[in-house]
């Protein structure tokens, strides 16, 4: 009888709920562009069609359009964060050291009402990561915030590269060193632990190669571990690494030398200042925090001038969020370059889009406002760098997923029939919990 | 052999954390310098009297005079041409100064086991040379509530100025008392209690929480009883003491409380006990807005920056709330429960301000309001004659992220504008050497 009040209540909600219905084309009117690649653009239109950036220009028309007047607003590229836990119901597999296997887009939750609510701040694309308990942890997804729609595989952004969670010092020391007495329990362990597994990688890519040109008879036991490990090597998966201090990112920098590693984008990286020439000759790039700092050891010599030092050295460099509160006001936080090292409007809007665009290599499809690319656009009141702005309306593939005057209070997709007392959190506002998330240590 | 091991392994501590500060001295800030000072030709945001162009006198620890063409023989000058002058900031409940790295529970001083420590008292642990403290100045904070937490009644809060060498020369002259009001909501997202234990647990909380209440009116009959008849009582019960004068309503309580229907409920805790109340937290405040206004209860709001307590709340509930508590006449001040991050403490009154407040009642509510809530309006949140001369200057609205802040005066003193985070930048920007060995 339960179960019968359940799908009723799921179809009732499947129809009732704000489900995608994409616009043919939207038009808006006169905006000033922040186009982040070609400068800003007053005065300007903004055509988008078929979920693509039609054209920019003046005085555009289009017959059906649904025309929006943005006179004396900012119209931006959708924000990315390269970042976030958010979408996924499961982040850590925290049961190995190395579990490259595990991917956490088999646990993406379309219903998490956090998307809604980073879209409400105007984020159209997250980088759903694993957790940081291991030093190489699962695969991520790359998701765009296609809020409405509820089959989870509609989330992932098609074409999007592969990329992987790695994470240094105190997460993987405390899980798997203090807790199950195994190595890594210092930043040595923390570089044998990448060696040995690349090295098994690569032993056994010879066995599966002798195998298969038939000079072998006996296959190794198949490894999903071993053969992601070898994509790495292979350059086909990007390396989103968490990390902190500047001898653990040195470490791994080398250890990727070693295996002919190039793409790597250091996550949080506080002390990247400190090695923002090494960094920019390696070509890694890095994506940080604003100016969360000190809520453990490893973060206690940091600064907030980290963004500035990092783009000032050459550094290709984003802001992320970590988090689902800080998701919701990534604007803010990359304004406070401008107080931390003042950078100019340009490069701390480059900090929430095209920079991370690049750290997860969708660079051709989002990040700046140019002809062809996805129609995925904020529209805010007040310039996005200052504390009086207010996105208004967000965009994704051409589809309103965000409006501020006409969104119901609650957008919650799913509601739990059977929960007795409405859920209400006292507090939701924990540093590095997100990362940590399904790490149970006794 | 014991008592040497103990003596080695003290010698090697003292060691460490000598090698900690030679490793520090790199990274201390400048001294503070002692006046007076004459600030001249600035905009005097005053608060309470409108904005004035002037110049402003500091001498010893106060606000001699504003006022034009404005002389002293031995003043400093500094030219605040294009520049403002603002009152210092007050963030009404932070962790500062009890806690420099949270996930270090050694480093953690604001939390007691137990559920009544009510004689805890937090300026006994503040650290003036926390490494925290520097960082939230200089962004043009200079008083912070310090409150302890855990169990119901954690422990007297200190208002602190952000300056000083000991905690007394810090003591701003307000404390309270905190109780964390039972709760019948989850404690967050990860709370997994099933519904009924929430619910037995809420009730074994109230019932906690009257029945020590009635033991602490009962222990202050008792004393003032003793104490007309000259007497003093033979037993040592620190814990109701210490309420003493917050059950006779002669001392104020901060509750804590959010959630709308254990508002009500506190409520009526304080009208019943007739109790001089602020209520910090009250996230679903603006829900009973009318309740607070008719019981006369001042709040503390925050952190503005929050994410909406119920998935079905609209997501800018947090942003509003303080908006619409004025709206109602609920007099508040602002705060962001933040250690670290107490710097961020101007753009939570902005974003208040941007959904609802705006600018001028937002800067109210972290400068002179803060200083009612707290009994110190004669004392601080404005730039008046006579009062503590604790102020900054910057270059624009300080709510904007683009605005710097230029100077910084506490207690009077000239606080240089350095920091770790501004000394790491100054070392590090340009890194020499850069790539060669």
């Amino acid at each position: 009888m339960f179960m019968i009040y359940k799908i009723f209540a799921f179809c009732l909600l499947y129809f009732c709920s704000h489900s995608i219905v994409a616009q043919e084309a939207i038009l808006i009117k006169n905006a000033t562009l922040l186009t982040i690649t070609d400068g800003v653009k007053e005065d300007t239109d903004i055509l988008l069609k078929n979920g693509k950036i039609e054209s920019i220009g003046e005085n555009l028309s289009y017959g059906g359009a649904t025309e929006i007047d943005a006179t004396g607003k900012f119209v931006m590229p959708g924000i990315v964060d390269a970042h976030s836990h958010v979408g996924i119901d499961a982040v850590n597999e925290a049961t190995n050291p190395v579990t490259a296997e595990v991917f956490v887009g088999d646990a993406i939750n379309p219903y998490q009402v956090a998307i809604y609510r980073a879209l409400a701040g105007g984020v159209t694309v997250s980088h759903a990561m694993h957790g940081s308990a291991n030093a190489i942890g699962g695969q991520c997804e790359t998701m765009k915030h296609r809020y409405g729609a509820l089959n989870p595989a509609a989330l992932k952004m098609e074409g999007a590269p592969r990329t992987i969670k790695f994470a240094l010092g105190e997460n993987p020391m405390r899980v798997h060193g203090e807790n199950k007495k195994v190595a890594p329990a210092s930043r040595m362990g923390m570089e044998q632990t990448f060696r040995r597994a690349f090295a098994e990688a690569k032993i056994y890519t010879s066995e599966m190669e002798a195998f298969k040109a038939g000079k072998s008879k006996k296959a190794p036991l198949y490894s999903l571990r071993s053969e992601t490990l070898m994509d790495i090597i292979n350059g086909d998966i990007i390396i989103h690494c968490h990390s902190y201090r500047a001898d653990e990112i040195l470490m791994l920098m080398k250890v990727l030398e070693d295996y002919g590693i190039e793409k790597i984008c250091f996550q949080h990286v506080n002390e990247g200042f400190k090695i923002a020439p090494e960094l920019a000759a390696f070509g890694a790039y890095a994506s940080v925090f604003s100016d969360w700092w000190a809520y453990k050891f490893e973060v206690y010599y940091s600064t907030a001038y980290n963004a500035a030092i990092l783009t000032r050295n050459g550094v290709i460099t984003s802001i992320n969020s970590d988090d689902r509160e800080l998701m919701r006001h990534l604007y803010h936080e990359a304004s406070k370059t401008q107080r931390y090292g003042n950078l100019t409007d340009n490069e701390a809007l480059r900090l929430i889009t095209i920079n991370p665009a690049i750290q997860l290599g969708i660079e051709k499809r989002v990040g700046s406002l140019e002809k062809g690319k996805d129609a995925d656009v904020v529209i805010f009141e007040g310039h996005p760098l200052s504390i009086y702005c207010k996105p208004i309306m967000t965009i994704v593939d051409g589809v309103i997923c965000f409006d501020y005057v006409n969104d119901p209070s609650d957008m919650r997709l799913d509601i739990d029939p059977s929960e007795e007392l409405p859920a209400f959190y006292e507090q939701d506002h924990d540093h590095e919990d997100s990362c940590m998330e399904g790490v149970h240590l006794h | 052999m014991k008592i040497l091991m103990i003596s080695i392994y003290k010698t090697l501590l003292l060691c460490f954390f000598l090698c900690l500060a030679t490793f520090g001295l790199s990274q201390m800030v400048e001294k503070s310098t002692a006046g007076p000072f004459l600030l001249k030709n600035g905009t005097i945001h005053t608060i309470t009297n409108g904005i004035v162009k002037g110049d402003l006198l500091i001498e010893g620890m106060k606000i001699k005079s504003i006022g034009t063409n404005l002389e002293s023989d031995e003043a400093k000058i500094l030219d605040c041409t294009d520049l403002h002058i603002y009152p210092g900031m007050i963030d009404g409940g932070t962790t500062l100064g009890l806690s420099e790295i949270s996930s270090i529970s050694l480093t953690k001083d604001y939390n007691e086991p137990g559920d009544f420590t009510p004689h805890m008292e937090a300026l006994t642990a503040v650290n003036p040379n926390s490494v925290n403290i520097p960082v939230t100045r200089t962004n043009g904070v200079t008083t912070v509530l310090s409150v302890p937490s855990g169990g119901l009644f954690p422990g007297r809060a200190a208002l602190i100025h952000l300056h000083g060498y000991t905690p007394q020369q810090m003591f701003a002259g307000f404390k309270s008392h905190v109780l964390k009001f039972p709760s019948s909501g989850k404690k967050h997202r990860w709370d997994r209690r099933k519904p009924e234990e929430i619910k037995k647990d809420y009730k074994d909380q109230q019932k906690k929480l009257n029945d020590f209440w009635k033991s602490a009116v009962q222990f202050s009959k008792i004393d003032s009883a003793a104490n007309k008849q000259g007497k003093i009582l033979n037993s040592y019960n620190p814990q109701l003491a210490s309420l003493s004068d917050v059950v006779k309503g002669e001392a104020p309580l901060i509750i804590d409380v959010n959630k709308k229907d254990d508002i009500l409920v506190a409520i009526d805790f304080v009208t019943r006990n007739k109790i001089q109340a602020i209520f910090s937290g009250v996230s679903e405040g603006y829900l009973i807005a009318d309740s607070l206004v008719k019981y006369d209860i001042p709040v503390i709001v925050g952190p503005i920056l929050s994410l909406p307590s119920r998935t079905s709340d609209r997501f800018d509930v947090a942003y509003k709330n303080a908006g619409e508590l004025l709206k109602a006449g609920v007099k508040l001040c602002i705060k962001t429960n933040e250690n670290e991050n107490v710097r961020n403490l101007p753009f939570n009154a902005g974003f208040a301000a941007n959904y609802g407040m705006g600018t001028d009642e937002a800067m109210k509510a972290i400068t002179i309001n803060a200083a009612e809530i707290f009994g110190l309006e004669k004392e601080i949140g404005s730039l008046e004659n006579g009062k503590k001369a604790n102020l900054y200057i910057c270059d624009g609205d300080p709510f904007e992220m683009k605005t710097s802040i230029t100077h910084l005066f506490i207690n009077g003193f000239n606080v240089p504008i350095e920091n770790r985070h501004t000394l790491l930048h100054d070392e590090f920007l340009e890194r020499s050497p850069g790539l060669q060995k």
